[in-house]
């Protein structure tokens, strides 16, 4: 069964028991994103330290209803980005999302991605890619906010 | 399984007709093809009835004087005829659309558009102090066009809400139709709750305060016998593709002094009866409400569907869904932490079962299912406002049609338990 491909237990273990989750502040930038196909919705919060892309993100904290897709998805990425600046963390978001339109054809790079790596097999459902970036696409927002770029 | 289930449904030999069914899935896993409320798979005649057109008379409608062009406009006006009697309705008030959307966008705009129509119209305009009634239970396509004529012309919008176990709460009846309001907007058949809701009584109360009614029908001409002479409404929408037919044809019916006073939404070729520099006049209908040139393959795809459906009966098309409705309401009534969202008996309810399982989003369980071969839908089913109502993100929805078997609604029973066991929540 291809299901164990998709729901690693990686995925199983953040959906279960998601990291940094909740709401808190303070923050410098907030972004509400829905992923109207399913109705899945995340709010989040970025606080950065610093200015521009040397900023360093100092708390990433979110609320999310969803899929175990998109809640394991949030909490892999606030794990991987805290404590990164946003110019590394905005590599890790770029590599994610090749991984993301790769359908399964590229090889994840572990050292960057980490936990996520795990999320490989869901680049085969076109139907689920969505779900793993909606989180990815609010701390985008979010953090363009907190540097004052877009409102 | 009772005899009297047995009696009810039909041969499964008339999956046979049904290409689509006959492929695997997923690993070479049969089909279980649970998604007909989205769209139905469609038996060879239709795809052999659009491609006879093509191949034999294919030229546009009701313009040329050739002779494709005057078998292209007898078979399209054939098909009109045909889709016409399977709703008990006369050829001219039947107007193709692209589908139910365009069916119901078309009304709200004509409405919009007779303010500006003369004398004719005034009975469709709407204005500040007017209101136009919905449900909370309309598929997106039934509610989204009435809050934008509202927003567009000043009128307010009601509605009647849900109660906890999937029906109109009609408590205020008499307030929230009233006789400031215009026109009664609602589903004949619930895409995701199942209900049917009581058309008459709703109705009676319409036509007493001159408010005019149009059913939202995608969900109810595919899977009951309707007839509009014994529906008091006013208009009527579907589409083909739900009720074995090709995609891109819809059909508005309207009564036909209402179509005849109605302003036109779309406009261009064929609508037209005059056209100088200065201003045009347009066709009666239902010509006046089909600009350009139609989707003639398409028309006749969909009379060859009504034609099958005929054939089989839509009582009993109708019956072996109910026995379906019943038998999964059963199965999954009985898995620990499933949850029906909707009617619990098969009492004025059609063949769409929603649920939840306990801790399990339905995104996920949809996939254990698709591994497992079984089409369901997933998500809020475009009536978003229904998953507010109840308190949850969305819900895994089987619906049923003429090909779908007990056995399809054991394989969802088993998958549903199959997701629970993957995700250790049961």
């Amino acid at each position: 069964m291809q299901l164990e491909a998709m729901y690693q237990e990686v995925i199983l273990d953040h959906y279960r028991n998601p990291r940094n989750k909740g709401l808190r502040e303070p923050y410098g930038g907030e972004a509400h994103h829905v992923n109207p196909t399913c109705g899945d919705e995340v709010t989040l919060r970025v606080r950065l330290e610093g200015e521009g892309q040397d900023a360093r993100v100092a708390d990433v904290s979110y609320d999310a209803m969803g899929c175990s897709i998109s809640q394991a998805s949030a909490s892999v990425m606030s794990e991987l980005i805290i404590g990164s600046s946003v110019k590394e963390a905005m590599a890790v978001g770029d590599a994610f999302l090749a991984l993301m339109q790769s359908r399964g054809q590229s090889e994840p790079d572990e050292d960057v991605l980490e936990d996520a790596v795990a999320f490989a097999g869901v680049s085969q459902y076109p139907a689920r890619i969505k779900c793993a970036l909606l989180a990815w696409m609010a701390w985008k927002d979010a953090t363009a906010r907190a540097l004052g770029e877009a409102s | 399984m009772s005899l009297g289930e047995r009696t009810v449904l039909l041969p499964e030999e008339l999956r046979k007709d049904f290409p689509l069914l006959q492929r695997t899935v997923r690993g070479g896993r049969d089909l279980v093809y649970l998604d007909s409320g989205a769209t139905s798979q469609k038996p060879l005649r239709v795809l052999d009835a659009e491609r006879a057109f093509y191949e034999r008379h294919n030229a546009a409608p009701h313009r040329g004087a050739h002779l494709l062009a005057e078998e292209a406009t007898s078979e399209y006006e054939a098909a009109r005829a045909t889709i016409a009697s399977f709703i008990g309705a006369v050829p001219g008030e039947i107007v193709f659309t692209k589908n139910t959307t365009e069916g119901i966008n078309l009304v709200a705009y004509a409405m919009s558009n007779a303010a500006t129509a003369g004398p004719e119209s005034e009975r469709f305009t709407v204005g500040p102090g007017d209101e136009i009634v919905v449900t909370e239970m309309e598929h997106h396509a039934n509610l989204v066009p009435w809050q934008e004529l509202c927003r567009r012309t000043g009128a307010t919008l009601r509605w009647f809400g849900i109660t906890d176990d999937g029906r109109l709460d009609l408590a205020e009846l008499d307030s929230i139709i009233n006789e400031r309001t215009r026109l009664v907007a609602l589903t004949h058949q619930s895409n995701v709750l199942g209900t049917v809701p009581p058309i008459d009584l709703i109705g009676a109360r319409a036509r007493a305060v001159g408010a005019l009614v149009l059913l939202d029908a995608a969900q109810s001409v595919p899977h009951q016998p309707v007839d509009v002479t014994r529906l008091d409404v006013d208009f009527l929408a579907f589409s083909g593709h739900k009720m074995l037919g090709p995609t891109g044809i819809g059909v508005l019916w309207g009564r036909r002094e209402l179509l005849e006073a109605m302003p036109p939404f779309l406009t261009g070729g064929s609508m037209i009866e005059v056209v100088r520099m200065e201003g045009t006049t347009f066709m009666p209908p239902p010509q006046r409400f089909e600009a350009g040139v139609p989707m003639t393959a398409q028309a006749i795809g969909l009379a060859a569907a009504c034609d099958y459906l005929s054939e089989v009966g839509m009582d009993r098309v109708h019956a072996h869904e109910e026995a379906l409705v019943a038998h999964s309401l059963e199965r999954l009534g009985e898995i620990p932490g499933v949850r029906v969202i909707g009617p619990l008996s098969t009492d004025a309810r059609g063949g769409a079962v929603s649920f939840t399982v306990e801790d399990i989003h339905p995104h996920d369980v949809g996939q254990v299912l698709d591994e497992l071969g079984i089409a369901v839908r997933v998500g809020h089913h475009c009536a978003w406002p229904i998953c507010r109502r109840f308190g949850i993100p969305a819900t895994t929805r089987a619906t049923f049609y003429l090909y779908n078997t007990l056995a399809d609604v054991d394989a969802l029973a088993d998958g549903v338990r199959q997701a629970q066991k993957f995700f250790g929540t049961h």
